[in-house]
C-alpha cells in the first residue's frame, strides 16, 4: 500500500530523515519508534504532504505520491491524524468533524459518533472545551470521516492519562481489523510494538532496526539500546 | 434623525470596505493595502459600465463585485502568495500589496486621467422618501440596504456554509486544515476574491453616494478602514460593521454640529477615546486571530 524509498527530509542545514525506507502493507498495523527528535514526525510529515522531503520516493497504491500536496493525499484516502492532535479548538466539535468530510462528504459521521459516544454528547461545544483524551478521539474521528484506507497516527498517546492510552490502542487496534492499514509513529515503543505487525526503530534521522514487532521486543540489544 | 441616517448610509459604506479589509486579516494575519486600490478602481469600472455599457446601476453593481472578485485573485496571486514562504511575510505582503495598489491607480490614471469623473445625469432615481421625519433618496436607501445584506450575506456564509467553515479553519490553524484535506491556497484565494469583491461594491457605492470617483478616493478611505478594524477588533466581522457605523455617524454628526473641517478629527478622536477604553476593540479579544 505504502512505499517509502532513500526519504531525505531537511530542515535548512538539520538533515532530519536521512535515507528512510519502509513499506505498510495493505490492511498492516506497521510502527516508527524513536526516542525524541529521531526524526518520526518528520518521516510522516513527509509521506502526507505536508513537508516537501529533500530526496527520495513515496508511493502509494502504486502512485509515485512524492511532493503531492496534503489535500490531494488525504482525498485518496491517506488521512493523517497529527501529533498534538492539531483540534480546531474554536469549531465545534460537529465542524470539526464536517470539516474532515471535505471530500468524502458527511456521510461516515454518524458512524463516528456511534464509536465515541462523548463525542456525540458534545457534538456543539467548542472542540478546545473536550479533555485531552476526548480530543484525541476527535482526532482519530476526523481521520475515520475522511473515509481512509491508510492513516498516518503520530504520538498518539502523547500527554495522555494511562486508562485514555489504553482505550486509543484499542481503537487503532479496531481499525487495523476492519481493514484499514495503520502506521503508528509513537515513543511509547512498547506498547507500539506490542499492537504492531512490523516495526521499525529510527535513531538519528535512520532506520536502525527492523523486523517483525514481536522480534524486536523480544530482542535485547534493541530494548537495550532504543526503547529504554 | 436625519443626521443619524445620513451618517448611517455613509457608514454602511466604511463598514462593506472595512469587512473586507479585516475579513483577509482575520484569516490570514495579512494586512492587503491593494484593497484601497480596488476600491477606487471599482468606482471607475462602475462609471463606465453605465456610461459606455449602458448598464443601468443596480446591473453594475454585480458586474463591479465580479471584477473586484478577479482584481482580488490578482492581487493575492502577485502580492501575497509569492511571499508566503518568507518569514517576514506579514511585513513583505504589506509592502508588495502597496506597490500593487500604486500600480492599479498608475494604471486607473492612464486609462482615465487625473480628472474626476461622476455618472452620466439621469443615472439615478429622482425620488425621495420619508421615515419619521427623515428624508433619502431612493439610492441611499439602496445602498443601505445592499450594504446590509452583503454583510449579513457573508456573516452566513463565514458561520454556516462548508466554505465558511474552512476559512475559519485556516484562520486558526491552515496546517491542521491542509492535513483535514481542505485546500488551503484555493480557500485563501477566494477569501481575497471575497474580500475584494465586498470592498469593489463599497468603492461603487461610494461614488454612487457623492456622484463621483477620484484617484485619491481609495486613500482617503483606507485610513478610515484601518481605523475601523482596529476599533471594531482586528479580524472581527461583527466589529467592522459596528465599527463602520460609528465612523459614518461620528463624522456625519461632526459636520452638522461642529463644523466640516472638523470631521476627521472629531471622528478620530472618538475612536482613540474608544481605544483607551477598550485597547483590544469592541468584538476584540486578546486572541487576535478571528474571522
Amino acid at each position: 500500500m505504502l512505499t517509502v524509498r532513500d526519504l531525505d527530509v531537511r530542515y535548512g542545514r538539520v538533515h532530519a530523515v536521512r535515507g528512510l525506507s519502509l513499506d505498510v502493507p495493505d490492511g498492516g498495523l506497521v510502527t516508527l519508534v524513536g526516542a525524541n527528535g529521531a526524526g518520526k514526525s518528520s518521516v510522516i510529515n513527509a509521506i502526507s504532504g505536508v513537508v516537501r522531503p529533500a530526496g527520495g520516493s513515496v508511493t502509494y497504491d502504486g502512485r509515485d505520491i512524492t511532493r503531492r500536496p496534503a489535500h490531494r493525499l488525504v482525498k485518496a484516502g491517506l488521512v493523517q491524524v497529527p501529533e498534538g492532535r492539531q483540534i480546531l479548538a474554536t469549531l465545534t466539535v460537529d465542524e470539526n468533524l464536517r470539516l474532515a468530510g471535505w471530500h468524502s462528504g458527511p456521510g461516515r459521521i454518524g458512524e463516528v459518533y456511534e464509536r465515541f459516544r462523548v463525542l456525540a454528547e458534545r457534538r456543539d461545544l467548542p472542540a478546545g472545551s473536550l479533555s485531552g483524551g476526548e480530543q484525541q478521539m476527535l482526532a482519530i474521528g476526523r481521520a475515520l470521516v475522511a473515509g481512509p484506507r491508510l492513516v498516518l497516527l503520530d504520538e498518539p498517546s502523547m500527554g495522555l492519562a494511562p486508562r485514555i492510552v489504553d482505550e486509543v490502542f484499542r481503537v487503532i487496534t479496531e481499525i487495523r481489523d476492519a481493514g484499514t492499514a495503520v502506521l503508528l509513529v509513537e515513543q511509547n515503543a512498547r506498547r507500539a510494538l506490542a499492537a504492531a505487525d512490523h516495526g521499525y526503530v529510527l535513531a538519528g534521522g535512520e532506520v536502525v532496526r527492523s523486523g517483525p514487532a514481536g522480534e524486536l521486543l523480544e530482542d535485547e540489544a534493541v530494548v537495550r539500546a532504543y526503547l529504554g | 434623525m436625519q443626521q443619524l441616517l445620513n451618517g448611517l448610509f455613509v457608514g454602511s459604506i466604511y463598514a462593506l470596505f472595512a469587512i473586507g479589509f479585516t475579513l483577509v486579516f482575520g484569516i490570514l494575519d495579512r494586512l492587503n493595502l491593494a484593497h484601497p486600490s480596488v476600491f477606487a478602481a471599482s468606482a471607475f469600472i462602475g462609471i463606465e459600465l453605465v456610461e459606455v455599457a449602458g448598464l443601468p446601476w443596480w446591473a453594475a453593481l454585480p458586474a463591479v463585485a465580479v471584477v473586484g472578485g478577479v482584481l482580488g485573485l490578482v492581487v493575492e496571486r502577485v502580492a501575497f502568495r509569492p511571499l508566503k514562504g518568507r518569514a517576514d511575510a506579514h511585513f513583505a505582503g504589506l509592502i508588495s500589496s502597496i506597490a500593487l495598489g500604486g500600480m492599479i491607480i498608475a494604471l486607473l490614471q492612464w486609462r482615465y486621467g487625473p480628472d474626476t469623473r461622476r455618472f452620466p445625469a439621469g443615472t439615478f432615481p429622482d425620488g425621495q422618501l420619508e421615515l419619521l421625519g427623515a428624508r433619502f433618496t431612493i439610492l441611499q436607501a439602496a445602498i443601505l440596504v445592499i450594504s446590509v445584506v452583503l454583510m449579513v450575506a457573508l456573516a452566513w456564509l463565514v458561520a454556516r456554509s462548508r466554505l465558511g467553515r474552512a476559512m475559519r479553519a485556516v484562520a486558526e490553524n491552515p496546517t491542521a486544515a491542509r492535513v483535514l484535506g481542505v485546500d488551503v491556497d484555493r480557500v485563501t484565494a477566494t477569501t481575497f476574491a471575497i474580500s475584494a469583491a465586498l470592498g469593489a461594491v463599497a468603492g461603487a457605492l461610494f461614488a454612487m453616494n457623492v456622484n463621483s470617483a477620484q484617484l485619491g478616493m481609495g486613500s482617503a478611505i483606507e485610513l478610515k478602514g484601518l481605523a475601523v478594524i482596529i476599533v471594531g477588533g482586528m479580524g472581527s466581522l461583527p466589529g467592522a460593521l459596528v465599527g463602520g457605523l460609528l465612523l459614518g455617524v461620528a463624522e456625519v454628526l461632526a459636520v452638522q454640529y461642529i463644523g466640516s473641517s472638523w470631521r476627521d478629527l472629531v471622528a478620530f478622536a472618538l475612536l482613540f477615546g474608544l481605544l483607551i477604553l477598550r485597547p483590544q476593540g469592541i468584538f476584540g479579544s486578546r486572541r487576535l486571530r478571528e474571522v
